[in-house]
Order: C-alpha cells, then sequence, then structure tokens
C-alpha cells in the first residue's frame, strides 16, 4: 500500500511491477496535463490531509474489494503539457475487483482529495471549477454501499 | 485557532495561514461572519458561501459544524485533483 504526494515524476513501469507479486490483474490509471489552450498546470493541495484523505481513499477500496496492493500517487507545483500529473493502481487475483477498484479510487480522489488546479492560457490564469459529473461518479459509489 | 486559506481563497485574502480567537465563535458559521466583517478581501473571499468548503481539523465538515477544540479551520473551493 502507498500513497504519496510529491513534486517530482514517477516511473509508471517500476510502480506497476512493484504491485505484480501476488497479484492476477494490475489496472493503472495516468493522469496526464492536456495540452490545447492552456500552457502550464499549477497544483496546489492541503499538506497532511491530503495524505491522510489519499490514505482513507485507499483503505476504503481495500474494504471493498480483496486486494493485494494499491498505489496513488500525486504531483504538485508547476507542470507542463504532457506531464504526467498523478497515477492510481489496484492490484487483485481478478481483473474485475482490479477494474472497479482504480476507478473507484480515481472517482474519490477527484473530490474527497484536497487538490486544486490552476491553468495558465494565453488569456490569463484560471482555477479549475470542479465539475458535477465527477461529484456524480463519486456518490454512485455510495449507492453500492 | 489556526485559519487556513487555499486556491482563490488564499488569492483573494493574501494570506494562506493566520491565527484567529475563537472566542465567541460557536460554529463555522460564526467564523465565517467574524471574518467577513474584517473587510473587502474577506467579504470577497466569502461572497459566495455555497462555492467554499471547510475541514475542522482536516475532517471536511458542514457550515454548522462547532468549533469548540478545533486547532485548525481550513477554507477551500471543491476539489480538483486527478
Amino acid at each position: 500500500m502507498a500513497v504519496r504526494v510529491q513534486r517530482e515524476d514517477f516511473d509508471l513501469g517500476a510502480e506497476t511491477a512493484a504491485l505484480e507479486a501476488g497479484a492476477g490483474a494490475v489496472v493503472t490509471f495516468t493522469g496526464i496535463v492536456r495540452g490545447g489552450d492552456v500552457s502550464a498546470m499549477t497544483l496546489e493541495h492541503y499538506p497532511g490531509m491530503t495524505e491522510a484523505a489519499l490514505a482513507e481513499i485507499e483503505a476504503e477500496a481495500r474494504t471493498r474489494w480483496p486486494l493485494s496492493g494499491a498505489t496513488i500517487i500525486h504531483r504538485v507545483g508547476r507542470l507542463l503539457p504532457g506531464e504526467r500529473i498523478m497515477m492510481v493502481a489496484a492490484a487483485s487475483a481478478h481483473r474485475q475487483a482490479a477494474f472497479e477498484a482504480a476507478e473507484f479510487l480515481m472517482d474519490y480522489l477527484k473530490t474527497r482529495a484536497p487538490f486544486w488546479k490552476k491553468e495558465e492560457t494565453g488569456a490569463g490564469a484560471r482555477w479549475v471549477d470542479a465539475r458535477e459529473t465527477d461529484e456524480s461518479a463519486a456518490r454512485r459509489w455510495a449507492a453500492k454501499g | 485557532m489556526k485559519v487556513l486559506y487555499f486556491a482563490w481563497l488564499r488569492e483573494r485574502i493574501g494570506e494562506s495561514a493566520e491565527e484567529v480567537s475563537a472566542e465567541g465563535l460557536e460554529t463555522v458559521a460564526d467564523l465565517v461572519a467574524h471574518l467577513r466583517a474584517r473587510g473587502p478581501r474577506y467579504e470577497a473571499a466569502f461572497e459566495a458561501p455555497e462555492a467554499v468548503r471547510v475541514a475542522v481539523d482536516q475532517k471536511v465538515r458542514d457550515w454548522d459544524a462547532p468549533l469548540k477544540g478545533a486547532g485548525e479551520v481550513a477554507f477551500f473551493p471543491p476539489m480538483t485533483g486527478g
């Protein structure tokens, strides 16, 4: 089990490989800074609460699925288009649990971990608004108990 | 108690953290009213209360949450990580 908040990049291959022992399936998700009109993105967070919230999300996933391992890594600071922002990975004996747990980790992370994104564009900088679709994506897991 | 501000609340208020006396403040809503009375920067930060979230001792709470015993209160917009 690993939860990390860091400025530096991470090695997706190494993180995935580290979950293979004892697993039958590993599912990973990587978030990347989109280009388009965004020239850079700065991620701010709430030190202390962030790590606690991520650990809580991971622990919740473990109560719902039989996971042999899980990893959440989220970067903070200023990132450029094409750079990795974050990853989640879930490992289990079978693919369904790994897929579902990875999606759960993402949905909960987006709405319950204290990170905020600010985008720089040609027209200036703007804080990214929370999306109602993210909140409803997280809520459907609550409905499943 | 320590009061923290993140993202655009921090920018509008111009501070990331400050000490605020909890005397006479029973709930988060009382604290917000107290802060808003401080002037235009705070008024601007809290002008749309529905857009502001609060954590008391690093747990997300509602605005009617009690402040008794709280060491740290943080205000921030809805989270946008991932």
